[in-house]
């Protein structure tokens, strides 16, 4: 079945969950993702599926270790302090194996910063924001039917890793409305859950299950003891490293100038490119959907044949030091961030004439 | 001359038994074994899942041949709603201790009763924080020495001890509070039959149910296992009362406004 509608961006996170089978939502209040939170009241229980809202963004987050324990596709949804707040339990997901979907529709910050959009949380999305370094798959959309369409792959890869996994918007891509197209998008097939509670009786071999995020405290098979298990943590990280990068590249072949950027700063630097294509500049783009694992190569690659690049995102600049790692300092970085809104409050945005100016600056 | 086993160890406890890391004297095995028996004898325990918090309780993760969880400190009750909501037929339980309970985990304890959520809780007070080496926790005792409060708790620095059967019992998702020990005989019985009273609530889909137990810490109280005891019938009771705080037969008469 395919519907086709017109939905704002935080609405197209319920679609997409709801087309790919997600059985429960978890979440707390906060702007700028309240829609998120409100198409699930809506949708989810006349459907015969789990709707709660949480006392508070750790509740939320502590839900979803219990209900993908359980072996249910469950999601949540925040927006900056929010995402804070769920740290810790993101990275007990990770040590229990746990796999779940985390959507963060960003905020300006730091603190309680404003609540209108911003991309200030790149570095905790992409970098594993609470204890103990590890790592999951962040998958940025850049538009309302991509936020749809990754929804469905992050519950897929979620699943495939048992990881959880981030799918990082912002407030504009959240609250702008587009035309969607909501369908079941079909993967490669998964495994069982056979790790999952049901209670011992209900296994299928009647043995008993234990779901535990300290493998170092209590060693328990397959993991004899702490470094066995940090191996197989590490060979999880590389096999999605080396399995599931994507990007998009726009006019970047023959280019002089490649900008960086995802989100809604992408959907602006594709609209600069297009000016400066225009008037013969020869200027592309590369779009990072995934963060982490991040297209370091291919941003190499592009250094070595003397590219220069430019990091169009909304913040004091946190994705520019990726971008830095990617050229090897081969190549000059420069950025077109928050300071460069189009007004100074938190209402304005990065626009395309701004980021086409700075285009022509370096060329 | 015929044997007749008269005290085995509970079905539900693996072999070998003693896998399970608790000190000479310590009482939450005992505790562990009345909810063994209990699961048991309702005939529960294959279609229980357990979720632990943090600390000593959670040593039996490793001794219950049940589906068992292991949370983030404090958040036992958090995924334990996600649990039961998505599987309702299941029989979800949390074990916690009183730190993981009503200190870390007091927000947790407080959104799953508000919402009346269809578990039940079994909290270990040995009034003091075990595993990290006997610290203050909101249980202790006026005048407890623990290790941070080294001259022993004052009402005018740290506060007052923690109700938390009575605390539990004030809200209306609550269908049962009672709290137990396990220090006697008689007391281990009435414990048990407290226990079963709170998995039947869950059963018959009543509301938050909740048993606190007291139990014994003796390297931490630095006191014998026998001493312990004796504080427990003591002290700890008279700050404690044991008893039953809320017992409600249907949601009808929670759900009424006084």
């Amino acid at each position: 079945m395919t519907e086709r509608m017109f939905v704002q961006g935080n609405e197209a996170v319920g679609w997409g969950a709801l087309y790919c089978g997600c059985d429960g939502f978890f979440g707390y209040p906060i702007t700028p993702q309240n829609e998120v939170t409100q198409w699930f009241a809506h949708e989810f229980p006349k459907r015969g599926k789990v709707f709660l809202q949480s006392q508070s963004e750790v509740g939320s987050i502590n839900m979803l270790f219990g209900g993908a324990a359980a072996g249910f596709r469950v999601i949540t949804s925040t927006s900056s302090p929010g995402w804070g707040l769920m740290q810790e339990t993101i990275s007990h997901c990770v040590a229990a194996e746990l796999p779940c979907v985390i959507v963060l529709v960003q905020r300006g910050g730091p603190g309680a910063g404003s609540i209108r959009h911003a991309q200030m949380d790149y570095i905790t999305a992409t970098r594993g924001g609470g204890q103990g370094g590890y790592k999951n798959i962040v998958l940025a959309p850049g538009s309302v039917q991509e936020i749809h369409d990754l929804i469905q792959l992050g519950f897929h890869l979620a699943d495939k890793y048992r990881n959880p996994l981030v799918v990082l918007m912002d407030g504009i891509l959240g609250q702008v409305s587009e035309s969607m197209e909501a369908k079941t998008i079909e993967f490669e097939p998964l495994e069982e859950k056979d790790w999952a509670l049901k209670g011992r009786e209900r296994q299928e071999d009647g043995k008993s299950r234990l779901i535990n995020a300290a493998p170092g405290v209590l060693p328990l098979p397959p993991y004899p003891n702490y470094i066995s298990w940090l191996k197989h943590m590490e060979e999880k990280y590389r096999e999605m490293e080396g399995s599931e990068l994507r990007y998009e590249t726009y006019k970047a072949e023959g280019a002089e100038l490649i900008l960086v950027a995802y989100g809604y700063t992408a959907r602006v630097s594709k609209e600069a490119v297009n000016m400066a294509r225009a008037e013969g500049h020869k200027v592309g783009m590369i779009r990072p959907i995934t963060l982490w694992p991040f297209p370091y190569d291919v941003i190499r690659e592009k250094a070595m044949l003397g590219c220069k690049f430019l990091v169009v995102e909304d913040s004091l600049g946190l994705l520019i030091d990726d971008v830095k790692i990617g050229v090897e300092g081969r190549a000059d970085v420069h950025l077109v961030g928050i300071l460069d809104r189009h007004i100074p409050t938190d209402g304005g945005m990065i626009m395309p004439g701004r980021v086409f100016e700075e285009i022509k600056r370096l060329l | 001359m015929n044997k007749k086993m008269v005290c085995g160890k509970p079905k539900i406890w693996k072999d070998p038994p003693g896998a399970a890391m608790y000190c000479p004297g310590c009482q939450h095995p005992v505790i562990d074994r009345v909810i063994s028996e209990v699961l048991e004898e309702m005939n529960i325990d294959g279609k229980a899942i357990c979720v632990l918090g943090v600390g000593c309780h959670a040593f039996v993760q490793v001794a219950w041949d049940l589906d068992i969880l292991s949370c983030a400190h404090g958040r036992a009750l958090d995924s334990a709603t996600a649990v039961k909501r998505l599987n309702p037929d299941a029989i979800v339980f949390t074990v916690q201790g009183d730190g993981d309970c009503i200190a870390i985990g007091a927000g947790a304890f407080i959104g799953a009763m508000a919402r009346g959520e269809k578990i039940t809780t079994i909290m270990f007070n040995n009034t003091n924080y075990g595993t990290t080496g006997g610290q203050l926790a909101p249980t202790s005792l006026l005048g407890q020495k623990t290790a941070t409060t080294p001259h022993g708790r004052d009402a005018a620095l740290e506060g007052y001890p923690v109700h938390t059967a009575e605390l539990a019992a004030t809200f209306k998702g609550t269908a049962y509070s009672a709290r137990g020990s396990v220090h006697t005989p008689a007391a281990y019985q009435r414990t048990k039959r407290y226990i079963k009273t709170a998995f039947q609530k869950q059963i018959d889909g009543i509301g938050f149910s909740f048993v606190e137990v007291l139990s014994a810490c003796p390297p931490n109280w630095h006191l014998s296992p026998i001493k312990c005891l004796e504080r427990i019938g003591e002290d700890i009771v008279s700050e404690f009362p044991l008893g039953e705080f809320k017992n409600e037969d249907s949601t009808e008469r929670l759900s009424k406004s006084k």
